[in-house]
């Protein structure tokens, strides 16, 4: 692989680490609710509520997934957050 | 509360999370393998960085505000709740204990001329720490229409960073990293919600108020599952 072949699997890694980062069901599950709140915004329905209310459960969720109850190693430097 | 103390505040917070890693590797580099060439490196990386900057402000300047929101709003709610929960965890299992030192490896140092491990370490610590928080910085400041002041934000965090770090040397680990880190995803989350759904057609029912209570929702939720954790710990570790 190239220079630019590393350079785009690194722009591709970038990207999919800044919006999936290491849990992509939250990612999914927060777009989803964005297109729910937009069908009840169209059809003049409350839907403040939605978005906060997914992004919560599925922090819950992936906070359970992510580390059952496992103490946390120090994190050291260069190390993607 | 979309004004530019708000702004301000945001940027400053986000960009110091990166800010410490960036100081800490850069004392880490250049106590080991020296000054110069680590110095050169990260000087260079800034300097990249700058660019990145100035590109993506032009182009983001460029959109209207309305699509800008909704794209902006869901990438900082997205990347904002990365940080949310990690520092959440963190926070959790470590409380308000900073990072540790970096330890450097590696060929020794070369005695003239630029010294390629420590440029290559350091140009990429200063590059890749500060990405993200270059697209945090033109993102945040571009939906809410204050680039300028969120460009301060993000340089004033790396000077008082990188003044700590090496000036006083050793306070900078001691920053409780992963408190700011949720405090920040806590911030971008709650803004990101805001400017998704008002970028969706969606009109908030008090307005800017409602990002006050976004703040406070999300925050309380953090505090809830933070006890939730150390419980959990406690039952299974048998850790304080």
């Amino acid at each position: 692989m190239g220079a630019i072949g590393r350079g785009a699997v690194a722009v591709v890694r970038f990207v999919y680490g800044f919006i999936f980062g290491d849990d992509w069901t939250v990612a999914v599950a927060v777009i989803l609710a964005l297109f729910a709140t937009r069908f009840l915004v169209v059809n003049n329905l409350p839907g403040w509520w939605l978005v906060p209310l997914v992004a919560i459960v599925m922090t819950g969720v992936s906070l359970r997934r992510m580390h059952p109850a496992q103490p946390q190693p120090a994190r050291s430097p260069g190390v993607a957050p | 509360l979309t004004g530019a103390a708000a702004v301000l505040v945001t940027t400053f917070l986000a960009s110091t999370v990166e800010a410490i890693e960036m100081t800490i590797i850069v004392l880490g580099v250049g106590a080991a393998r020296g000054w110069r060439s680590t110095l050169t490196g990260a000087a260079a990386g800034f300097a990249l960085l700058a660019v990145i900057v100035t590109v993506a402000g032009v182009a983001i300047s460029r959109i209207p505000i309305g699509p800008l929101r909704l794209v902006i709003g869901a990438l900082l709610l997205l990347f904002g709740l990365q940080w949310y929960r990690k520092g959440i965890a963190r926070v959790a299992a470590r409380g308000l204990a900073g990072m540790s030192e970096m330890q450097v490896e590696g060929p020794p140092p070369v005695s003239r001329g630029i010294d390629p491990t420590s440029f290559v370490l350091s140009f990429k610590g200063v590059v890749l720490e500060g990405l993200e928080i270059a697209i945090i910085v033109v993102s945040f400041g571009g939906a809410a229409g204050f680039t300028g002041t969120a460009v301060i934000g993000g340089v004033a965090a790396i000077v008082v960073v990188g003044f700590i770090g090496f000036a006083l040397r050793g306070p900078v680990v001691r920053i409780p990293r992963s408190l700011l880190q949720l405090i920040v995803g806590t911030l971008l989350t709650s803004f990101g919600t805001f400017w998704a759904l008002e970028g969706l057609g969606m009109t908030w029912p008090q307005s800017d108020l409602d990002i006050a209570a976004l703040v406070v929702v999300y925050a309380a939720a953090a505090l809830g599952y933070i006890g939730v954790e150390r419980r959990a710990r406690r039952l299974v570790w048998g850790v304080a």
